[in-house]
């Protein structure tokens, strides 16, 4: 029954900085619930993030927290895995922040299948900024600086983690928060890169501006547009047309792990000296 | 049925009705910006207000 | 027994003064002219156990670079001009959130892609003041391999002790050139590891300076749950924007560089005929070694010159160029610029006397002829 959040949060961290209604928190509790399912040792965990919104996670959470510069997360969390293999790193972060201004450090980050979990919150748009448009800002929808809509196409942060060479990429929403903690648990346990992307609300900056009457209409249509991947293969395009596909989106399992080939490299350079 | 006992925590509550939306036994009202428990007797132990609250302002605990 | 002794480069002393002191991660960028510190890291890092990675881009780099040294290890990158103007925010980040690291800059001309082959020494005040907000920094700049090879360790105890960056400066000259060096026995220089917290687990406070301006860090994964962030912070290492916690923290985070003890700590000058210099060469790195040349030649013509070679620049040496302005006739800056520490110089000099440049931006080096070209016109 309730779940004991508590004892992986900080004394007197709480009320969060978030607005009412925003994603983070719910994503932030399944975040929690799956460290708990993998009994992630918080004194060997690092969660690592980068500026914004869902950047502020960490400082709420009992275990080593590293709130870098903006987009940098994933090029700060190399350097704590490879330094140290053991330690359990988990980045987490904005659309913003993880693909716009970060952007060549989390696809490098996918191609080395560095053993990161990466849980990436997308709600489309800059909201600590004040709601400018992201890279996944949906084409025609406004933001503080696209105020006739926005003519930049989007992308597709799932997608761009596969082609990037992560090895466990899922996607879900705020509005299926036990399919959240089901695949960072999964991401975590996965060995080599993983991305979770959680499409996410902000109600304030986004919502707002595109005709949202409140979080709970947001809510449902993340809802309504959620399609599981497997149901998705029986469907036709035109059912699919506005959908997005949750759920694990790619599994592999042969691609080396970073640190571990490092490792290995370590020893033929030793045992051949 | 029930014995539930749901903890709403009014100080990290920040009023998004969220809860109140998603429950689908109309357990809980909103009360200007405090959620407010209205028919424990309905609650079913789904857990969706508790894992739905971005705040940690509710909790369903067994009875 | 004769110290074992080889004919390198610069570039590849650094990387060796670095594995000396003890260094185990390297994160890089391809840059010249900086590029053989990173191959010789990557190189010898996994000989001794080390991790290099070679990253995306200048800001990777350094961002690894601090998590490395985070999870408690000894982290160096290696950089040029434009490679150092792209890593600015992040060693601001390694200034306020206190984590040590060295940056090598092997310094070529500039702005923007400039002459990538060609020497400078136009990056010094960058080293000040190139990332944003108040800060301390501590800049060495050796003008010869062996020298290279020492600062490089010396730039790592500064860096644990002090819990900052710090960066060594040296241009292509000296990079690319080789010389004939003697490797220190292990033990016979001396390296500083960062000092651990007492506190227990739980207790740990990652700002507070209670017992002393630098406080103990303690490595993710060593037991301690903390907090790091680029945001003003207080001693617990969370958020603040509290006006007073805010100001004594970047007041503590300078004055740890720059009280008394810390800079006859950090400073070091080599000094050269200057007990009865009328004229005062200031020159630092390769500058310098076309200035010593410059003060023999000066001294045979009846001129008595004399040189001051910083060998740490920043902090800068107020007090030692304050005492040669009063003595000299005049201060001389030879610099691989158009100017940049002749304005410190002017500074700390007050008018107590002549002060001029030499400068050379064309690629070439300084020679002494233009050095004593200069002398000989101000006198």
């Amino acid at each position: 029954m309730a779940y004991d959040y508590e004892k992986s949060i900080r004394p007197g961290k709480l009320p969060h900085i978030w607005c009412p209604g925003c994603g983070h928190g719910i994503v932030m509790k399944g975040l929690i619930r799956a460290m708990d399912a993998c009994e992630l040792d918080r004194e060997k965990t690092t969660i690592v993030s980068g500026i914004g919104c869902a950047s502020r996670l960490p400082g709420y959470l009992d275990a080593c927290t590293l709130h870098t510069a903006h987009g940098r997360a994933a090029a700060f969390a190399t350097g704590v895995k490879l330094t140290n293999p053991e330690m359990n790193v988990i980045c987490c972060g904005g659309d913003g922040d993880g693909t716009a201004i970060g952007g060549n450090h989390f696809i490098h980050a996918c191609r080395r299948n560095i053993n990161i979990t990466y849980v990436i919150m997308n709600n489309y748009i800059y909201g600590m900024t004040g709601g400018q448009f992201s890279p996944c800002t949906p084409t025609g929808m406004k933001a503080s600086t696209t105020p006739y809509g926005n003519p930049d196409p989007t992308f597709d942060i799932s997608k761009l983690a596969i082609g990037a060479g992560a090895t466990f990429v899922a996607r879900t929403t705020a509005a299926h928060p036990r399919e959240i903690d089901k695949l960072i648990t999964q991401g975590i346990k996965h060995k080599g890169m993983s991305v979770i992307e959680v499409l996410d609300d902000c109600p304030t900056s986004y919502g707002r501006r595109n005709k949202f009457r409140s979080v709970i209409d947001m809510m449902k249509r993340l809802k309504k547009d959620a399609v599981p991947a497997k149901a998705a293969a029986k469907m036709t395009p035109e059912q699919l047309e506005g959908k997005f596909l949750t759920g694990v989106l790619y599994h592999e399992t042969d691609k080396p792990e970073y640190t571990e080939q490092y490792d290995a490299l370590i020893k033929r350079v030793q045992e051949g000296a | 049925m029930s014995g539930a006992r749901i903890e709403v925590i009014e100080r990290n509550c920040k009023g998004c009705s969220i809860c109140v939306e998603f429950c689908p036994k109309d357990v809980l009202e909103m009360d200007v910006f405090v959620v407010k428990v209205v028919r424990p007797e309905d609650c079913i132990k789904c857990m969706q207000c508790e894992l739905l609250c971005p705040d940690f302002a509710i909790k369903v605990h067994d009875e | 027994m004769a110290k074992k002794s080889a004919l390198v480069q610069g570039n590849q002393a650094c990387a060796q003064g670095a594995i000396y002191a003890g260094c185990k991660f390297f994160g890089g960028y391809p840059i010249t002219p900086s590029t053989e510190v990173a191959e010789e890291m990557s190189a010898m890092l996994p000989k001794v156990g080390g991790k290099f990675i070679q990253m995306e881009d200048e800001i990777g780099a350094i961002a690894s670079v601090i998590g490395a040294s985070l999870a408690g290890a000894k982290a160096l990158t290696a950089t040029s001009g434009p490679g150092f103007s792209l890593k600015q925010e992040l060693i601001g980040y390694a200034c306020i959130a206190e984590v040590p690291c060295v940056i090598i800059n092997v310094m070529r001309g500039g702005p923007s892609t400039g002459m990538p082959t060609g020497p400078g020494q136009s990056d010094v005040m960058q080293a000040r003041w190139g990332t944003h907000g108040d800060h301390a920094a501590i800049a060495l700049v050796p003008q010869s391999i062996q020298e290279i090879f020492t600062e490089t360790v010396r730039a790592f105890n500064l860096a644990e002790k002090y819990r900052m960056p710090v960066q060594v400066l040296f241009d292509e000259i000296v990079g690319h050139m080789r010389e004939r060096i003697e490797y220190p026995e292990p033990g016979e220089l001396e390296v500083i590891d960062r000092e651990a917290p007492t506190a227990a687990p739980g207790e740990y406070k990652p700002y507070d300076a209670s017992k002393g301006l630098v406080p103990p860090l303690a490595a993710f994964g060593a037991g301690h749950k903390f907090h790091v962030t680029g945001l003003n912070k207080a001693e617990d290492g969370f958020p603040t924007t509290k006006a007073e916690l805010v100001a004594a923290e970047e007041v503590r985070q300078i004055q740890k560089v720059e009280c008394e003890e810390a800079r006859a700590d950090i400073e070091s000058n080599e000094e050269y005929m200057l007990e009865d210099a009328d004229v005062v060469l200031w020159a630092y790195g390769s500058s310098a070694r076309s200035a010593r040349y410059a003060v023999n030649e000066l001294r045979k013509e009846g001129i008595k010159a004399g040189l001051f070679r910083p060998i740490t620049l920043w902090p800068f040496p107020v007090k030692r160029t304050a005492e040669l302005a009063e003595q000299a006739k005049a201060i001389i800056v030879p610099e691989m610029n158009l100017g940049q520490m002749i304005y410190e110089v002017e500074r700390v000099a007050q008018n107590k006397c002549i002060i001029d440049g030499v400068h050379r931006v064309d690629g070439d080096p300084l020679n002494p002829g233009q050095i004593m070209d200069k002398v000989k016109e101000v006198i």
